[in-house]
């Protein structure tokens, strides 16, 4: 049987969702047997590749650069999962929404508390500008699966993973989609 | 007290006239989900969840405000039941803004509760994000109005078991909130007794112990049951 294309991409998240990942230990081995990973953060390849069968999308998207890496993905992608609560509900990454736009984020961050030579970064195509909205990632494509948590726990994760290797579906249900 | 025989999803039930759909069935040990309902305080019909199907009525009806009446037939459970409820917790949550993960609740909020028993894996709503204020001027507790569901719970305890009538619900629809006195911080109230009433009856983040942080806020509903059932039934329970 041939393996599932796999992959993961990091979005407008912290990271928490991923190193939940790695925290299936050691069924890491046998999922390695199950599926291919074509593209990850934990892997070194710089394009999304076409023709994935699974991808978990950890994060918001906050910035230009996700918007534009979240539609090519879905182009990609038979299967999108939203992983973690930064993609299915915007969460910690979305907060800074009821301010409306980025500016007042920025400010804050690198104007007011800044003691050294205060400045808004700006460098076209290194530093992706910030969206004034942070949104799910289904807001702006359609999403196949929900994976919520912050971070889903690791036996969540596989619990979703093993259904949809299974062939059972893409769904979880009960404790499993608990938010936070 | 004359009885009433009535069916819930097929099972014969009998109830005693002037009781709630909502109350035959708990009796009956049948579950129908509720949210703005507190036991012990007046009914409001405000969440919706409650909703039920009754032959004959081509509406559905909120089991906490419907008296039983004689031969009605109740169905609590159905695809377009589902499809509301789910439907009415997706608004809650897309209406304020819902961090669970930094929610002093998290983990023991009916809202929460609610959404993971019906399924709710995500909103299918565009998010408002509005921008919402916390009050932290009570000596000991907290309002985030970002989690508040207006259920209006905290409101109807405040005026009716500790009689003090602080809490209240300002404007309508969306823009409604929960305001104490005539709208000026809980720390400048005269009235409140600081009794803690209403952060008991809360079901989310909403209302907190100062000094919670997340996912450490518990409520211990038995103090409020101590005092509906002194009123009522005259007993003090130990
Ligand atoms: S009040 Fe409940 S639903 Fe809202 S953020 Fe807190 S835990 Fe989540
Ligand atoms: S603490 Fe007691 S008196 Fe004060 S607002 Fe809450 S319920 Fe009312
Ligand atoms: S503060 Fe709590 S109890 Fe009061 S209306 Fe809001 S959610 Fe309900
Ligand atoms: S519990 Fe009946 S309307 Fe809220």
């Amino acid at each position: 049987m041939d393996r599932l294309t796999f992959a993961t991409v990091w979005l407008g998240g912290c990271s928490g969702c991923h190193m939940s990942f790695l925290d299936l230990d050691e069924w890491l081995v046998d999922l390695a047997d199950m599926v291919e990973v074509v593209y990850s953060p934990i892997v070194d390849r710089k394009e999304y590749p076409e023709n994935v069968a699974v991808c978990l999308i950890e994060g918001a998207v906050a910035n230009e650069d996700n918007l534009e890496q979240v539609k090519l993905i879905r182009a990609r992608t038979r299967l999108l999962v939203s992983f973690g609560d930064c993609a299915v509900t915007g969460n910690v990454t979305a907060m800074r929404n009821p301010l409306r736009t980025a500016e007042p984020v920025l400010q804050r961050a690198y104007l007011d508390t800044a003691n050294l030579r205060p400045r808004i970064p700006q460098a076209r195509g290194i530093v992706p500008p910030l969206l004034d909205q942070v949104l799910p990632v289904h807001e702006v494509v359609p999403v196949d699966s929900f994976l919520p948590g912050c971070p889903p726990p690791a036996d969540r994760i596989r619990t979703l993973l093993q259904d949809v290797i299974a062939g059972k579906g893409s769904l979880l249900s009960g404790e499993n989609i608990r938010f936070g | 007290m004359p009885v009433r025989t009535l069916t819930i999803d097929g099972k014969p039930v009998s109830a005693v006239e002037g009781q709630t759909v909502l109350d035959a069935a708990q009796d009956a040990g049948i579950t129908i989900p509720t949210l703005c309902h507190l036991d012990g305080v007046s009914d409001v019909g405000a969440c919706r969840l409650c909703l039920v199907e009754v032959t004959g009525v081509s509406r559905l009806l909120p089991a906490c405000v419907t008296k039983v009446t004689e031969g009605m037939e109740v169905r609590t459970e159905s695809e377009r039941l589902k499809r509301y409820r789910r439907m009415i917790l997706e608004l809650l949550f897309a209406e304020r803004n819902h961090v669970c993960a930094v929610c002093v609740s998290n983990g023991r909020c009916e809202l929460q509760n609610l959404a993971v028993a019906q399924g709710m894996d995500h909103v299918r709503f565009a998010y408002r994000f509005p921008p919402y204020e916390v009050d932290i001027t009570h000596r000991m507790f907290g309002m985030d109005h970002n989690r508040c569901v207006l259920c209006s719970r905290c409101v109807r305890v405040c005026w009716f078991i500790e009689g003090a009538a602080t809490k209240n619900v300002a404007g309508r629809g969306a823009g409604a909130r929960i305001i104490t006195d005539l709208s000026q911080p809980w720390g400048k109230s005269e009235t409140c007794t600081s009794c803690g009433k209403c952060v008991q009856a809360c079901p989310t983040g909403a209302k907190f112990h100062k000094g919670s942080t997340v996912a450490e806020m518990e409520r211990d509903r038995s103090r409020l049951e101590f005092i509906v059932t002194a009123r009522e039934k005259k007993q003090w329970i130990v």
